[in-house]
């Protein structure tokens, strides 16, 4: 099971967090800064996957964003850098050639699709089409009940 | 127009002006140049946020707490919005819900108090007739549930876990997966659903079933029971998935919905070949799934030729040029290399190679796994390849390896001289990073092997070249053995270390050391030389009087004890240096005692004998009483293992220990659990399955008082009949538990005993689960075994000590 996901930036800022396990606020922050500060400590040839207090922490970069994922002890880390690499897949179909920007301005969407691809620190669904055709129905859900106005300010914008 | 606009614009927002929106937030924030300017920003549209939450403003109210999400990702403090994200979750609009679900599961954990007023929305939710409201409550419920949630929705879940909707299911099953974890026991009614979610097509309810059904039959063995008759099942799901041509939908790299394959080896035993073979493995999913079989091999007490067969993967995996997989391939090798030993040094070479791997985690494995292969027959290109990793080692490897180094040495050199030669070069290369165990140690195996030592004394004198600051424990090691040996410097073996040189040379760097422990041992070293090279002790003594003020008080005693003994006590001279006798070495496999052997005397009532080896008790008061030998313990760590007292002429002149000094044979090594196959069965990590017996020998109850129960089980090793493996399991049956267990034996004068470290010191309650510890008692007399124990723990606060004595062994036990 996943215990939590992290993005974040090249420059260590956060822009995006999913945890699957209850810690307090404070926890979280030093958790984050602590992993964000040793994750970019690392030299590129390295690794992916390093041991960090009682947890295996699996990482990937992609372009300017880390994908961060910590797991337990007797899970495969193999399989968690498909999974990593199946949610970048995700965002790519989805925003179509998915830069950092996107992420950032479209955070509340980067979340839905991670909701639709793990549930509880597992995976639900493995296959792209379904999650993208879930996504993209609920997306129409929210359209409609828009009224599309001369005016359009409603929604999120 | 305008006019027009604004007219109808405040109608309808009711004349508030409409609220930022999240896009134009989020550059505003971007485009402030310092923190200072960030921080401004956000508290502005804090206070305006809050202040519509306070106006109850439904119509932009997602908007809003959408930004302050943001703004809560960004660090700052969101704990206001909680309540407007229940509000949002009851809304009836979808997009409301949407923004307020992923604010609760972001701002809700189970942790805060308005956590629970979710629980009736979600209610609701879960009754819905739209599936996508239905799956927000239940992505929900499965990031943010309590337990007491949990109990409050389990029947929601369950009904819909029956569900004929594919994504509902699904998103059931990981809830119900979710809910087992917190509540253990609700388990029971999700069994009957559970079956039929592995019969459909759609592998999001498969995969999820599986997941599921794993959980469950890890937490109950009543449930694997039942579930063992669903594993045909499962091959035939596998089987189709690798046999079935491409399905375009799971596909991965070619391979066909990697997710669903490794669910379903955590679950199945068998198959393993056929996956093995027909598994690509060039890319990322391939390599994991067989990884993946690799762990379940080894997890399973399989036969020899399937371990054999995961061993050879893992063997191809370090063949492979990425490093993620040969990161793996060491990991789980050092994991099974006491199981199968032969099979992974077929791969020594390779695992050798991989000590050169630029990245520090690679070649840290690889090193461990090196250590565990080492054998006779292999142990001096082994060593070679090490000294050269050695070299180029970081410093939180050196010492590991040195002290590791040093103990494999030991136990499969194969000459004394190719021990010696090793041990030198370690203390060259390794330089101040050598722990101070090993230099005791190596002290102890020179002193022992007596015709080595004028070579050894030759070639340490060699050695000391080149930076000495970097190298203290070579210099202490060789300054112990000129001390001691500095006569046979001379003979033939080398010509070229004149006495006068020596000398020399030693007060000459004396000076470096001052300050230091090593300059303590410097002073050691004049005592014996001054029997030998008498004609030189004018000039000696004119530089050791200047350390008689020195500010270090070891080397100030040293310096006044040395001028005093020259001075006033010639006589004394030749019998206060004569060379130490061998000091004998107790524990061969250089184990670490942790809980003590009680000294025989106070056990078993016995007169001191003041010419027998006895060990004592770790206390450090009784420590310091051998650690003295330098005039004081402030130099020296002192482990927590044992204290090896010297033999018998030492201990009847105790004072002139101080000045013989020079003696650290205090402290013994603790070797690393990794490279020490002498004792196979306590390393393990569950992995192996343990040698059978060859005789089944009965156990017995040693002791039951209070709750506490103290069982022995017995193992005969095959290779030492005169040795006796004790297993001691402590049990607690009492509802508290008891802390700070100790356990002490003592045996009579003619067995061998020798504690080893226990799994623990607590016991926690009414368990069968309590600490184990391993005792083996050599017994070459074939007398009947006495054994008296001591045992002492803390229950509810207060301490409590027990002694008895165990006579009832079985006999059996030295057939």
């Amino acid at each position: 099971m996943l215990q939590f996901m992290l993005l974040f930036s090249r420059q260590g800022k956060l822009r995006l967090q999913k945890w699957y396990v209850a810690h307090p606020d404070k926890q979280k922050k030093k958790i984050t800064r602590e992993l964000i500060t040793t994750i970019l400590a690392r030299k590129p040839k390295m690794c992916s996957f390093l041991e960090w207090k009682d947890l295996k922490i699996v990482y990937k970069r992609y372009a300017s964003l880390y994908f961060c994922c910590a797991i337990d002890q007797d899970d495969n880390e193999l399989l968690t850098l498909e999974i990593i690499h199946r949610y970048v897949e995700l965002l790519d179909k989805y925003f179509g050639s998915v830069c950092e920007l996107d992420i950032i301005f479209n955070f509340e969407k980067a979340y839905f699709i991670l909701d639709e691809l793990l549930l509880g620190g597992e995976i639900q669904e493995t296959s792209k089409k379904n999650v993208l055709k879930a996504i993209a129905a609920q997306d129409l859900l929210q359209e409609e009940e828009t009224p599309q106005g001369f005016f359009e300010d409603h929604g999120l914008g | 127009m305008l006019r027009v606009e604004m007219k109808i614009t405040r109608n309808l927002t009711g004349g508030m002006p409409t609220p930022m929106r999240l896009r134009d937030l989020i550059r505003q924030i971007r485009a402030a140049r310092t923190a200072a300017d960030e921080r401004a920003v956000v508290q502005k549209e804090c206070a305006y946020i809050r202040s519509t939450f306070r106006e109850e403003d439904n119509t932009w109210r997602c908007r809003n707490v959408a930004k302050l999400l943001y703004i809560h990702m960004l660090g700052y403090p969101a704990h206001f919005g909680q309540l407007e994200c229940l509000k949002l979750i009851a809304s009836s609009r979808f997009t409301d819900k949407r923004i307020g679900y992923l604010g609760a599961m972001i701002l809700l954990d189970e942790r805060q108090d308005v956590h629970l007023l979710v629980t009736n929305s979600l209610k609701n939710d879960l009754n819905s007739q739209t599936q996508f409201v239905v799956g927000l409550a239940l992505g929900a419920l499965g990031s943010i549930s309590s337990p007491e949630m949990s109990r409050d929705l389990a029947g929601e879940i369950e009904r819909l876990l029956k569900s004929s909707n594919a994504y509902t299911r699904k998103k059931a099953a990981l809830c119900a997966f979710r809910i087992i974890r917190k509540v253990p026991e609700l388990m029971e009614m999700f069994i009957p659903a559970t079956r039929s979610l592995l019969t459909e097509k759609n592998h999001g309810v498969l995969i999820t079933g599986v997941i599921l059904i794993t959980e469950m039959c890890s937490r109950s063995p009543d449930t694997l029971q039942h579930f063992k008759k669903l594993v045909p099942n499962l091959v035939r799901i596998l089987k189709n998935l690798i046999m079935a041509g491409y399905s375009p939908e799971h596909d991965v790299s070619g391979v066909s919905d990697p997710f669903l394959q490794v669910c379903l080896l955590c679950n199945i035993l068998f198959f393993f070949e056929q996956v093995a073979t027909n598994t690509e493995t060039s890319k990322n999913v391939g390599n994991a799934i067989l990884y993946e079989t690799v762990l379940s091999i080894m997890d399973i007490k399989s036969e020899s030729g399937l371990r054999v067969l995961g061993v050879n993967i893992l063997g191809r995996f370090l063949l492979n040029t990425d490093k993620n997989i040969r990161y793996v391939a060491l990991n789980t090798l050092l994991r099974t290399v006491n199981a199968d030993y032969n099979a992974v040094q077929r791969h020594r070479n390779t695992i050798v190679e991989c000590l050169k791997d630029p990245d520090v985690s690679l070649r840290r494995r690889a090193m461990e796994l090196c250590f565990a292969l080492i054998n006779g027959n292999n142990i001096r290109t082994m060593t070679k390849e090490l000294l050269t990793f050695l070299e180029k080692a970081d410093p939180e490897f050196k010492s590991q390896c040195s002290s590791k180094l040093f103990i494999t040495a030991e136990m499969y050199a194969p000459s004394k001289r190719w021990h010696m030669d090793t041990m030198i070069k370690v203390l060259t290369i390794a330089g101040n990073y050598v722990p101070d165990d090993v230099v005791g140690n190596l002290i102890q195996m020179i002193s022992e092997t007596t015709p080595l030592h004028a070579y050894t004394t030759q070639q340490l004198w060699n050695n000391l070249t080149g930076e000495l600051a970097t190298r203290q424990p070579l210099v202490q090691v060789a300054n112990w053995c000129i001390g001691e040996f500095g006569d046979l410097l001379n003979s033939s073996d080398g010509a070229d270390a004149e006495p006068a040189n020596v000398s020399l040379f030693l007060c000459e760097k004396s000076f470096l050391f001052v300050l230091c422990l090593t300059g303590v041992y410097f002073f050691s070293v004049f005592y014996p030389l001054i029997y030998l090279f008498f004609f030189h002790i004018r000039r000696i003594k004119k530089l050791i009087d200047i350390y008689g003020g020195n500010i270090n008080i070891e080397i100030q005693q040293r310096a006044v004890e040395f001028s005093a003994l020259v001075t006033k006590h010639n006589h004394l001279r030749p019998s206060l240096l004569e060379r130490m006798p061998a000091m004998e070495s107790k524990n061969p496999s250089g184990s670490a005692l942790q809980n003590g052997q009680a000294t025989e005397d106070e056990l078993l009532g016995d007169s001191t004998s003041k010419d027998g080896p006895h060990e004592s008790l770790t206390s450090t008061s009784d420590s310091s009483m051998f650690l003295d030998l330098l005039g004081g313990t402030s130099d020296i760590q002192a482990t927590s293992s044992e204290v090896i007292k010297p033999t018998a002429p030492l201990s009847v002149s105790s004072d002139l220990l101080d000045l013989l000094g020079g003696l650290d044979s205090s402290t013994q090594v603790a070797p690393s659990p990794g490279c020490d196959p002498c004792v196979p069965e306590l390393i393990m990590d569950g992995l192996v399955t343990p040698e059978e017996q060859k005789q089944t020998i009965p156990s017995l109850t040693a002791f039951e008082k209070n709750g506490l129960k103290l069982d022995f089980s017995f193992e005969k090793p095959v290779d030492n009949p005169q040795m006796i493996i004790i297993l001691l399991s402590a049990t607690n049956q009492t509802p508290t538990p008891m802390t700070d267990f100790l356990f002490q034996a003592a045996v009579p004068k003619t067995f061998q005993l020798q504690l080893l470290p226990p799994s623990g010191n607590v016991i926690p309650p009414s368990t069968d689960k309590g600490v184990t510890q391993t005792i083996k008692v050599i017994n070459p007399n074939k007398s009947q075994l006495r054994m008296r124990i001591r045992i002492s723990y803390n229950i509810s606060g207060s301490a409590v000590q027990e002694q008895t004595e165990v006579n009832t062994f079985p006999s059996v036990i030295w057939e």
